[in-house]
């Protein structure tokens, strides 16, 4: 770690340049190394250059050379340079970033699980199988619906799912509607998932509550919407008191009712989603079932659908039962597949785990994700603005409209906050909130956590109101200093940005 | 002061239009470049394609926002600012200036209908800030 | 209360701060009618003892390539990972960290994507790679999309039937209500693309036409096929790759006027985990960067050496919501660092040396295929290969993979896995060699055709 002010450095500045630089392997590699020693050749070898005449490929210029010891130090170095749940409350809003058990990771890299292909014949691969179907169970066991799919590959991909479904139950039942209603406080995939099943999008508006209006929303749903999509708790972490009359008011026109279940976590083992009338609903496994975000990804998105969906549920679906289970593809109303093959498998390996580990007493999570939720903004009130003050479940979202009469901004307390040892809460919606601080510190994080997170809101605060300057100039004292993404995107759109670096490597002289 | 311009008149999504003869340069306003921050890309049309008034020609981009651009009269692009592709921050910079957007051949002739003044111009934002 | 740290003391304490009697309160919103007092119906909680019992249990009962020899491919290989891959995957900074959007905080994580984004660059000979895709086949859906935003107002997209049918499928259901067209041009008996034949489907309402190289049936296809059927009409040409090492010995897509590439990278030392997860890739032209779908990263030099962070973000759903490139939001992150440690370790020299493996082991079962003299089997098509073949069966294919099941062999995939009901080619059998597999394994795969 180095300060961007102006602390000395005991080190002397050439060698620290060393530990400091962030660099990437391709700006240092040395020629003839390799990293992987293959068994020596056991068949005659082939000549490429014969068997492909034209279409041969002598090298792939530019690649890297690095043995085993670079390639162990330069990620080891790289991931130091992380912020991360394992040492951090990382209270990014929506994101649900809660312990990841090391169970869940031990069971996955079974061979069992992990060295099994995709295609391996059906009576070689029953244990494969029965953990789709018991990972399905479980999930309609906690949502009350008819069935669950498992193929989606993150949660927008599961909007995506739903969507199709939906249009082709509308184009089933003779027309395939014209637009998807989506409110104001929702996630961007919302109206980019509606988009790309081809219906046009209409905006609700919230009201004052942050919540559906329900005047609106009678006005809009005439018999030309397909679907309403309904974020529960919404981005507010607001649950919808209205849900029931909401259900029942789109049901009426023959429309659909979507759950984004991104805020399952909130409400898993309290309430079951099918129970507000929902006709789908998709779940984040990464978010509520603790399958590790690992950098962006993988996902994974399982759909729950209402009985009168199953028929488009996409193939291939597991059936059978304990004498032997088997994929299922003769399924006429299906919409296709969404992927190759049956899913992020592997993650769906740790969901289940998890699942198991709390089994029927997982309403705990609810319970104590929304108990921490609210701790915070008791903590927190007194020192930031909260546009909507409804009550909050497993996120609250305060706003900056206190600092910003200093200059001080969202985006300058979740720098600041860097330099406190904290990730920054999400900031990029609900587009309701301007200078949104999006907190969501889940039910992993233990009282002295909170109280700690709480205490660097606060100083924060108070440096907005002293001092503004540290604030708008953080982070200090992180791998590097604020970094100008404007230039980046001005560099980003010339012309040839994007080249891997193909100077020649260091050589040591 | 007003800070802007009284050579040009100025739409309620915050372009600008100065005509001479028939052609007409647009651009976006100083309190436009300020509210979208840091402006990283500018799309702009081909010389050659026709709008309507009030039609969207382009898109303006910051780092985390982007906005439409729609067109205070109707006409056909004769020129595009070519050298915002490497330089977008001088809408930024000179928004009443060097980051004009694109000229028009105006093809009606109202050109400056519905559009305000600079006076009215600023009491308009200061009206909207309010709201 | 598995993973949660406070106590039952700690839990009641906050609960008083928070000024509530009973959790419950806290849910006071909820309609009532729909509010469980009741646990879910669950079993009780398990302990780690019996989750590796419960789940060790299901492990057992498949066949890991570990206990056989595998010849399994079609889409998806075998290839070696490295043992510190799996291992430094599992620092707590990689595995628990997330979309790196505070770039000051996520330089590892940054750093990683942009090598991956490199790696896919150098490997397909273009410009610009995005931070992974799910898998292939949406890594396909995604390029088609890419290319129709590209062409303006052209509706037909035309693909080689060459392509892998699951692909294909996902295609289908992605652009069902589109109002796009998917073309599809049979494969010659000759089972390559037929350029005649591609190039008659193509016209001007064509956005794109799409052939795979290795396509699904092994064999190597001339991306030049598709780039001149598709640039005589000013449409773009999109080049699938499912075998990732093909690209060490076989011409890059972009350097055979290929404009936008896409797959599956899960050849880099990505375990197959029953198909998932998986990392998909797409890179193209620089061109076209700005109609990329999902994250990428970019880098910018300062004083201090390199810095990274996502960048064009203005493309994606969180900021233009219906209008965005894709409503994709995650990558395969952790995925990606998976294929790009691996990447890292293999390099140049690994890289084409694996592929000469592949090659070399292909190539020894297809000689020792066109040697059996019962005249049960063939090599089904004459073209080059590079790991994967399709074996003509005399006898029924499952009979076939029977016998070899019987000498601790995965004999391969029957393409009639590959598209179930459709009733083509059901009497061949993808066989796909990796580094992994012996000659002796090869030998025995022989001996068992030779007792037919």
């Amino acid at each position: 770690m180095s300060d961007h002010g102006n602390l000395t450095n005991p080190v002397p500045a050439a060698l620290a340049d060393r530990r400091r630089k962030s660099s990437s392997i391709f700006d240092a590699f040395r020629p003839g190394r390799k990293g992987v020693l293959l068994p020596a050749l056991d068949v005659p070898a082939a000549d490429p250059e014969a068997l492909f005449g034209a279409l041969h490929r002598a090298e792939v210029e530019g690649e890297v050379e690095a043995s085993e010891v670079d390639a162990i130090r330069h990620f080891t170095r790289l991931s130091q340079k992380n912020m991360s749940i394992d040492a951090n409350l990382y209270p990014l809003g929506s994101c649900t970033m809660k312990y990841n058990p090391r169970i869940n990771e031990e069971l996955a890299r079974l061979p069992g699980f992990a060295d099994v292909h995709p295609y391996t014949p059906e009576h070689l691969s029953q244990g494969a199988l029965e953990l789709l179907a018991r990972l399905e169970e479980a999930l309609v066991a906690l949502t009350g619906f008819a069935r669950v799919t498992l193929q989606p590959s993150a949660g927008a991909n599961g909007e995506l799912t739903a969507c199709l479904m939906i249009r082709a139950a509308h184009v089933k039942a003779g027309a395939p509607r014209k637009y998807v209603l989506v409110p104001d406080s929702a996630h961007g995939t919302n109206p980019a998932s509606a988009h790309f099943a081809g219906y046009a999008v209409q905006e609700l508006a919230s009201n004052p509550r942050g919540t559906l209006d329900l005047g609106e929303l009678e006005k809009k749903m005439t018999d030309e919407v397909a679907a309403v999509m309904i974020t529960v708790p919404n981005t507010l972490g607001v649950f919808e008191e209205n849900i029931l009359e909401v259900t029942k008011i789109v049901h009426a026109k023959g429309g659909y009712v979507y759950l984004d279940g991104a805020n399952f976590n909130a409400f898993v083992g309290k309430v079951r989603p099918a129970d507000l009338g929902a006709d789908a609903m998709h779940m984040n496994l990464h978010k509520t079932f603790s399958t590790p975000h690992g950098g962006g990804g993988p996902g994974s998105g399982p759909v729950g659908v209402a009985p009168a969906l199953v028929p488009f549920l996409p193939v291939p679906t597991v059936e059978g039962a304990d004498d032997g289970w088997r994929l299922e593809f003769d399924r006429p109303d299906s919409i296709g597949r969404m992927r190759t093959f049956y899913g992020n498998y592997g993650v769906l390996v740790r969901a289940l785990t998890y699942i198991h580990s709390y089994g029927n007493e997982i309403a705990e999570v609810a319970e104590t994700s929304v108990l921490n939720a609210n701790y915070l903004r008791k903590k927190l009130a007194p020192f930031y603005h909260l546009k909507y003050d409804a009550p909050s479940y497993h996120e609250v979202v305060f706003d900056d409209k206190l600092q910003a009469a200093k200059g001080v901004h969202n985006i300058d307390v979740a720098k600041r906050l860097m330099d406190y040892g904290f990730h920054p809460p999400t900031m990029s919606f609900p587009l309701i909130v301007p200078g949104a601080l999006m907190i969501e510190p889940t039910e992993s994080e233990p009282v002295e956590e909170l109280d700690a997170f709480a205490d660097a809101m606060i100083a924060i605060a108070k440096e907005a109101e002293e001092s503004p300057e540290l604030v708008t100039s953080a982070p200090h004292v992180t791998p590097v200093g604020r970094i100008d993404e404007a230039l980046l995107a001005r560099e980003a759109s010339k012309p040839g940005s994007f080249a891997p670096v193909l100077r020649a490597p260091v050589r040591r002289s | 002061m007003s800070s802007y311009p009284d050579d040009r008149f100025y739409s309620k999504s915050h372009e600008w239009v100065r005509v001479e003869g028939d052609i007409a340069t647009i651009g976006i306003t100083d309190h436009a470049q300020k509210e979208l921050g840091d402006v990283v890309f500018v799309e702009l049309p081909d010389a050659g394609e026709i709008f309507d008034e009030g039609q969207e020609f382009g898109t303006i981009e910051s780092v985390k926002a982007v906005s439409e651009l729609f067109l205070p009269v109707a006409g056909e692009i004769v020129e595009s600012n070519k050298g915002l592709a490497d330089e977008p921050g001088a809408v930024n910079e000179d928004p009443h200036g060097d980051g004009w957007l694109v000229k028009v051949k105006v093809t009606s002739d109202g050109a400056a209908d519905g559009l305000m003044n600079a006076a009215a111009y600023e009491a308009f934002v200061e009206e909207e800030a309010k709201a | 209360m598995r993973y949660i740290p406070n106590s039952p003391a700690e839990q009641a304490a906050l609960l008083r701060e928070v000024g509530v009697a009973a959790v419950d309160d806290l849910f006071a919103t909820v309609p009532r009618e729909v509010f469980r007092k009741d646990p879910p119906p669950l079993a009780p909680p398990m302990s780690e003892i019996e989750l590796r019992r419960a789940l060790g249990a299901m492990a057992v009962k498949n066949a890991a390539a570990t206990c056989f020899a595998s010849f399994l491919g079609a889409g998806l290989y075998g290839h070696h990972s490295p043992a510190f891959v799996s291992q430094l995957l599992l620092r707590g900074e990689f595995l628990t960290s997330y979309t790196p959007y505070q770039p000051e905080v996520s330089q590892g994580t940054l750093t990683a994507i942009w090598e991956f984004q490199s790696h896919i660059a150098l490997l397909t000979g273009l410009d610009v790679a995005n931070a992974s895709m799910y898998e292939g086949a949406t890594a396909f859906v995604e390029a088609v999309l890419m290319a129709e935003r590209l062409t303006k107002k052209r509706t037909k997209v035309v693909v080689s039937r060459t392509i892998h049918p699951e692909y294909l499928a996902t295609l289908k259901t992605y652009l069902a209500y589109l109002g796009l067209e998917v073309a599809e041009v049979a494969a010659g008996a000759d089972g390559v693309t037929s350029a005649a034949a591609l190039a008659a489907a193509v016209d001007e309402t064509t956005f794109a036409v799409a052939v795979q190289s290795p396509n699904v049936f092994g064999l190597v296809e001339d991306w030049t096929v598709a780039s001149e059927a598709a640039h005589a009409h000013g449409a773009l040409a999109i080049g699938v790759v499912n075998e990732a090492f093909s690209l060490a010995l076989l011409t890059p897509p972009g350097a055979a006027g290929i404009d936008i590439a896409c797959g599956e990278a899960a050849s880099f030392g990505v375990p197959a985990s029953f198909g998932g997860p998986l990392i998909g890739f797409l890179s193209c032209r620089d061109a076209f960067k700005r109609q990329i779908p999902g994250r990428l990263a970019g880098r910018l030099e300062t004083p201090d050496g390199p810095v990274f962070a996502l960048t064009l973000s203005t493309r994606e759903q969180h900021i233009r919501r219906e209008k965005a490139t894709s409503n994709i939001c995650s990558n395969q992150g952790l995925i990606a660092l998976m294929a790009t440690m691996t990447l890292t370790a293999l390099g140049k020299h690994g890289l084409r040396e694996t592929a000469l493996q592949c090659l070399s082991k292909s190539e020894y079962l297809k000689t020792g295929v066109k040697a059996l003299d019962n005249g049960k089997f063939a090599v089904a098509f004459p073209g080059a290969t590079f790991n994967e073949f399709a074996l003509r069966c005399g006898p029924p294919v499952a009979e076939v993979l029977a016998a070899l099941e019987k000498a601790q062999i995965l004999g391969g995939v029957p393409f009639a896995r590959l598209a179930p009901g459709a009733g083509e080619h059901e009497d061949l059998l993808l066989v796909a060699t990796t580094e992994r597999v012996r000659r002796e394994d090869l030998d025995r795969y022989l001996d068992v055709l030779k007792g037919f």
